[in-house]
C-alpha cells in the first residue's frame, strides 16, 4: 500500500533497452526527510533508475510512487521532482535569476522574486543574480543548479553525480554545504553517485547498486562495516576477502574458518554461511601488524606470518600490503600517529584484529567482485 | 646506436624545410588574389562611365551609383528577386527547421530513407531540377511566373536549411530540455523558451544562407519564370546586349551588404566571448 | 562527419549522442517539409521520367507530345549527345582536380597554418567565401571580361609566347574550364578546411617525435585523415560542375565547348523538344547518382546531411 509517510517508493521496477536490462526488478522506499545515495559503478543502473523517478525514462515494468500518489504514467512536468544534472543543464540564454525562477513561472507561483533570492542566499551566490552561466565556475554553476531545483520545494529532488566535475578540494567542501542545505531544507535528496566516499560522508541510508540490483541497503556504517556480498565489500573500500573452509561451528553459533592453516572466528550474525566454502574478510584498519616477539590479545584473529611487500606513507595513515602465503595479499591502514612507517619493507608479521570484526560473504562469490570497474553498457 | 648528432638536422634540410615552409602560404595567398579578381573587376567596372555595354574602361564616374535604376527594368528585376527570396526563405526555414528537429531528436523507421530524400535535392544538377519542375509545370499547365518561381526556390532551399539547423540542434545540450520538463514546462514551453532561442543562431544562419541561394540562383529560375525576370536572369539575357554598369554597381552593393554582415556576426561574437571571460 | 556541414567551415562541438526520443511527436514536424518534397521534387522527377519517354503527337504542332514508353528516347539522346555528355564529365573532371589543387593548400594554409592565428582564419574564410555574395552571373561576366582579347592576361601571354599571335582565351574550352574551376572552388576549399580543423595538431607532433620529417609526416598522417574532406570536396564540385551550363554558354561557344546543360536548356526553350530534354536530364541525374551512391556505399546514409 502506498505510505504517504515515505517520500519514494518504487515496486517492482525494471527498464530494458532492447535486450540489456538495465534496471532488474528494483524495490526501495525512502523516508521522507532522508539523505539517501544510490551507490554504484558507472552506469550500471542508478541513474536510470533516477531518471525514472524524473520521467525522464519510461520504466517497462513496476509502479513508482511519490508521496504515496503513483506518478508511474506522469510526464516529468507534472511530478513534484526536480534533478540537479551531472552536466548542470543551466539555460545559457538566460540569467542566473531566471534560471532560477523558471520552474516558479511555469507554475505560476507567487514572490517569484523573494524565493529566488532566497534560494540564491542559501547557496550563497547572491551577488550572481544577473550574471550568465558562461560567466560562473563549475562549482557556482552548480549551486545555481542546486538553487535551481530547490526552490521549487520538491517532494523529492534528484541529484545525478553533481559533484564529478569538480576537484577533490571543491568536491569535498560541496559534499559538507548540500549535506548542510538538506539539513536546513528538510527536503528528501537523492544522491546517485559513483564514489562511495562521498555517498558514506553524506547520507543518511544507501543503496549500494549493480547490474541493476540492489545489493544492500542501509546505513552506511552497516554497510561498511557488515557487508553481506562480496561486492559490497570490495566497492565499499578494501575488505581484503578470502578464500576458506569451514571447519566448526560453535555452541553460540561462531564459525570457525580455516584459512591457509589458520583459524578465523566469524560471529554468528556476520556469517553468511555456515557450512562448506565460505569468503572472510576484515577491514583494513582493523588489523595490526604483530612483529616478532609480540602477542596476540585473547578475542583476536591471527593470520600469518607474512611478508611486508609495500609500504605507502600518505600522511594520514601508512598504508601496507603484506603477503600471507598460501592466503593472499593483505591491506593494512595504520593510523599516522608517530610521523613515519612503523614496520619496514620486507619485514616478517603477523596480522591480527579482533574476531568480532570479521565478516563473511557466500563463498560462491568472486573474490574480486566489486574491485575493478566492470563496463556495464547503458 | 644513433646519439644526439643523428638528429641535427643538416644544413640542406633546413633549406628544404624553409622553402617547404613558405611554400604553402605563398600558395594560399595567390589563390587568394585568385579568388578576389573577379569581384575586384566587377567593383572597378560598377564605376565605368559605360554607356549601354560594360566591356571597356572609359573612365571613372559616380553616375551609375547615383542612378543604380536608370537602366530599364533593372530595379525591377532587383525588386522581384528581394520578394521571392524574403518569401522563400521565410517558408524554407520554417519547413525545415521542423524536418532538422525531427531528424536529430527523434528515431524512426525510414530515418535513412528521408536522409536519403533531403540529401537528393542537394546532389541533384540545377539543370535536372529546373527540368523536372518545368515538366511538371507544363503538363499541369500551370501558369509559368512568381508563384512557380518561389516554389522551386523554397523546394531547394529546404535541405540547405535542415543541413545547417541539424548541425545547431546536434550540438543543443538535450538535457536542457529534460531539464526543463524537469521544472514544470509542458512540451510547448520547452520548445519555445529553451528549445527556440537557442536554436535561434543557426535558424538565421539558415535563413541567410537561403536568402543567398535563392537571390543568386539563376538556372533554376531561368527554367520556371516564364516571364518574370529576377536580377541574375536579367543579367544574364543582358550579357548578349550589354550589361548596363548598374547591374555591376547592385552587385557591389549585395556584396559590401554581405561582406559587413559577416563581419557585423564576427564583432558580436567575439565581443560576446569577451564578456563572457570578463 | 556530415558532406554538407563541412561547407559551412565550422567544426563540430562535441557533444554525448543525445538519448534519442522514441515518441510520436516527430510526425507533425516531419510531415510539412516531406510533403513539400515529395510534391516538388519527388513527383517533378516522376513527371521528367515520364516525359522522357513521351512521342510526338502525330500530326501535332511543335511542342505537342503524347503519353508513351518510348524507350529509344534515351538510345537517341545518348547517339546524338554523346560528345557533350562525355565533355560535360570530362569538364567537371579537369575542373575538380583544379579545384583541388589550388584549394587544398589555401585550406591546408587556413585551417593548419594559421591555427593559432584566429583572426587570419577568419579573415581568409571570409576571403574564400566572398565570391558567393556577388551574383554567379557576374562572376562569370567578370571572368570573360578578364580573359578578352583586348585584356591583359591574353596581352601577357602572347608577350610570353605561351599563347600564339592570334590566339584567344575566351571562347574556348581553356575559359569554360576556368570558370568553372572559379566558380566552384570554395565548395572544395570549405569541406577540405573542415576536415584538416579537426585534424589534431599533436598527431603531426607524435610524427615528428618518431622521426618524420614534415614532408613525410603530410604524407603519412595529414593526407589520409583529410580524405573525407577532400571526398566531400570532390563531389561537391563535380556535380554540378557536371550540370553546369552559364559558364560554358557565357565563356565558351557553341561548337567544341557546348555542354550537356546547354543541350538541355536549348532542348527545352528554344527547339520544344521535351522529350529529348528531359532524357538527358535524366542520363545526368542517374550518372550523378551513381557517383553518389558510391559515396554512400561507404558513408551511409547518416553522414549526407
Amino acid at each position: 500500500m502506498a505510505d504517504p509517510g515515505a517520500a519514494l517508493e518504487i515496486w517492482g521496477v525494471t527498464k530494458r533497452f532492447g535486450s540489456f536490462t538495465a534496471v532488474d526488478d528494483l524495490d526501495l522506499t525512502i523516508p521522507r526527510g532522508e539523505f539517501f545515495a544510490l551507490l554504484g559503478p558507472s552506469g550500471c543502473g542508478k541513474t536510470t533508475t533516477l531518471r525514472m523517478v524524473a520521467g525522464l525514462e519510461k520504466p517497462t515494468a513496476g509502479l513508482l510512487s511519490i508521496e504515496g500518489r503513483d506518478v508511474t504514467g506522469v510526464p516529468p512536468h507534472r511530478r513534484p521532482v526536480n534533478t540537479v544534472f551531472q552536466s548542470y543543464a543551466l539555460f545559457p540564454h538566460l540569467t542566473i535569476a531566471e534560471n532560477v525562477a523558471f520552474g516558479l513561472r511555469r507554475k505560476r507561483e507567487k514572490e517569484i522574486d523573494t524565493r529566488v533570492a532566497e534560494a540564491l542566499e542559501l547557496v550563497e551566490l547572491g551577488g550572481m543574480a544577473q550574471r550568465r552561466p558562461s560567466q560562473l565556475s563549475g562549482g557556482q554553476q552548480q549551486r545555481v543548479a542546486l538553487a535551481r531545483a530547490i526552490v521549487n520545494r520538491p517532494a523529492v529532488l534528484l541529484l545525478d553525480e553533481p559533484l564529478g566535475a569538480l576537484d577533490l578540494k571543491l568536491r569535498r567542501q560541496m559534499q559538507l554545504e548540500l549535506k548542510r542545505i538538506q539539513t536546513e531544507v528538510g527536503i528528501t535528496f537523492v544522491h546517485v553517485t559513483h564514489d562511495q566516499e562521498e555517498a558514506m560522508t553524506m547520507a543518511d541510508g544507501v543503496a549500494v547498486m549493480n547490474k541493476g540490483r540492489i545489493e544492500q541497503m542501509g546505513a552506511p556504517e552497516h554497510l561498511y562495516e557488515l557487508p553481506r556480498t562480496a561486492f559490497v565489500a570490495n566497492f565499499l573500500g578494501q575488505s581484503n576477502l578470502v578464500r576458506g573452509n569451514v571447519v566448526e561451528v560453535r555452541s553460540d553459533g561462531a564459525v570457525g574458518v580455516d584459512v591457509g592453516g589458520n583459524r578465523v572466528l566469524v560471529r554468528a550474525d556476520r556469517a553468511r554461511d555456515t557450512e562448506g566454502a565460505v569468503l572472510v574478510g576484515v577491514r583494513p584498519e582493523k588489523i595490526t601488524m604483530l612483529v616478532d616477539g609480540q602477542e596476540s590479545s585473547p578475542g583476536q584473529n591471527v593470520l600469518g606470518p607474512g611478508v611486508v611487500t609495500d609500504v605507502s606513507f600518505t600522511g594520514v595513515s601508512t598504508q601496507y600490503q603484506v603477503d600471507v602465503p598460501g592466503v593472499g595479499v593483505f591491506g593494512v591502514f595504520a593510523q599516522n600517529l608517530v610521523g613515519a612507517a612503523t614496520v619496514a619493507l620486507g619485514a616478517t608479521v603477523r596480522l591480527a584484529w579482533s574476531a568480532r570484526f570479521t565478516f563473511g560473504v557466500d563463498g560462491d562469490e568472486d573474490v574480486r567482485e566489486g574491485t575493478v570497474d566492470v563496463d556495464c553498457e547503458p | 646506436m644513433s646519439g644526439p648528432a643523428a638528429t641535427r638536422p643538416g644544413a640542406r634540410t633546413a633549406w628544404r624545410s624553409r622553402l617547404g615552409s613558405a611554400l604553402i602560404p605563398t600558395m594560399a595567398v595567390l589563390g587568394v588574389l585568385y579568388l578576389m579578381i573577379p569581384i575586384a573587376y566587377t567593383v572597378a567596372f560598377s564605376f565605368n562611365d559605360a554607356g549601354r555595354r560594360n566591356l571597356v574602361w572609359r573612365g571613372f564616374t559616380l553616375d551609375n551609383w547615383k542612378n543604380p535604376c536608370d537602366a530599364p527594368q533593372i530595379c525591377d528585376a532587383f525588386a522581384n528577386s528581394l520578394k521571392v527570396g524574403v518569401l522563400a526563405t521565410v517558408i524554407s526555414t520554417a519547413l525545415g527547421t521542423l524536418l532538422a528537429i525531427a531528424l536529430v531528436r527523434y528515431r524512426f523507421r525510414g530515418r535513412p530513407a528521408i536522409n536519403l530524400l533531403i540529401f537528393l535535392p542537394m546532389s541533384t544538377p540545377e539543370v535536372v531540377i529546373g527540368a523536372a519542375l518545368l515538366a511538371q509545370f507544363l503538363s499541369l499547365r500551370v501558369q509559368l511566373g512568381f508563384w512557380t518561381v518561389v516554389a522551386a526556390h523554397v523546394m531547394f532551399c529546404v535541405s540547405f536549411v535542415v543541413v545547417t539547423v541539424k548541425a545547431r540542434v546536434a550540438s543543443l545540450d538535450p538535457a536542457l530540455e529534460e531539464a526543463a520538463a524537469d521544472l514544470y514546462a509542458t512540451p510547448f514551453q520547452t520548445f519555445w523558451r529553451v528549445t527556440f532561442p537557442l536554436l535561434l543562431p543557426g535558424i538565421g544562419a539558415a535563413a541567410l544562407l537561403a536568402f543567398s541561394l535563392s537571390f543568386d540562383d539563376f538556372i533554376i529560375t531561368n527554367f520556371n519564370s516564364g516571364a518574370f525576370t529576377t536580377f541574375p536572369k536579367f543579367v544574364y539575357v543582358a550579357a548578349t546586349r550589354g550589361i548596363p554598369a548598374q547591374a555591376n554597381v547592385i552587385g557591389t552593393f549585395m556584396f559590401v551588404l554581405a561582406i559587413l554582415l559577416v563581419v557585423a556576426s564576427q564583432v558580436v561574437a567575439s565581443a560576446r566571448a569577451k564578456r563572457r571571460r570578463g | 562527419m556530415s558532406l554538407i556541414a563541412g561547407l559551412g567551415g565550422g567544426a563540430p562541438t562535441q557533444v554525448a549522442p543525445p538519448r534519442e526520443n522514441r515518441s510520436r511527436a516527430y510526425r507533425p514536424l516531419l510531415a510539412p517539409g516531406l510533403v513539400y518534397l515529395v510534391l516538388f521534387f519527388v513527383v517533378p522527377v516522376g513527371s521528367l521520367l515520364a516525359m522522357s519517354l513521351y512521342v510526338k503527337t502525330p500530326g501535332g504542332d511543335l511542342g505537342d507530345y503524347s503519353p508513351a514508353f518510348r524507350w529509344q528516347n534515351y538510345v537517341d539522346a545518348v547517339v546524338n549527345f554523346y560528345p557533350q555528355i562525355l565533355r560535360s564529365f570530362g569538364f567537371a573532371a579537369i575542373a575538380t582536380v583544379a579545384c583541388l589543387a589550388i584549394g587544398y593548400p589555401i585550406a591546408y594554409a587556413i585551417a593548419v597554418r594559421a591555427r593559432n592565428l584566429p583572426l587570419v582564419q577568419n579573415m581568409l574564410l571570409i576571403l574564400v567565401v566572398a565570391p558567393f555574395f556577388t551574383s554567379f552571373i557576374l562572376r562569370t561576366i567578370a571572368w570573360k571580361m578578364i580573359l578578352a582579347d583586348e585584356g591583359w592576361v591574353v596581352a601577357a601571354l602572347h608577350w610570353l609566347q605561351v599563347l600564339p599571335e592570334g590566339g584567344r582565351l575566351t571562347a574556348t574550352p581553356f575559359a569554360v574550364i576556368c570558370g568553372l574551376t572559379y566558380n566552384f572552388l570554395p565548395f572544395m576549399i570549405l569541406p577540405i578546411y573542415a576536415g584538416l580543423g579537426r585534424l589534431d595538431p599533436r598527431l603531426l607532433e607524435a610524427g615528428a617525435d618518431l622521426y618524420a620529417t614534415p614532408f613525410t609526416c603530410f604524407r603519412k598522417v595529414t593526407l589520409p585523415l583529410s580524405m573525407p574532406g577532400v571526398v566531400g570536396g570532390t563531389l561537391l564540385v563535380s556535380i554540378p560542375a557536371a550540370g553546369d551550363y552559364v559558364n560554358a554558354v557565357l565563356l565558351g561557344n557553341n561548337t567544341n565547348t557546348a555542354m550537356i546543360g546547354q543541350v538541355i536548356d536549348q532542348r527545352f526553350f528554344r527547339i520544344l523538344d521535351y522529350p529529348t530534354a528531359a532524357s538527358l536530364s535524366v542520363i545526368l541525374m542517374v550518372a550523378i547518382l551513381l557517383l553518389v551512391s558510391l559515396y554512400i556505399r561507404r558513408a551511409g546514409t547518416e553522414d549526407l546531411l
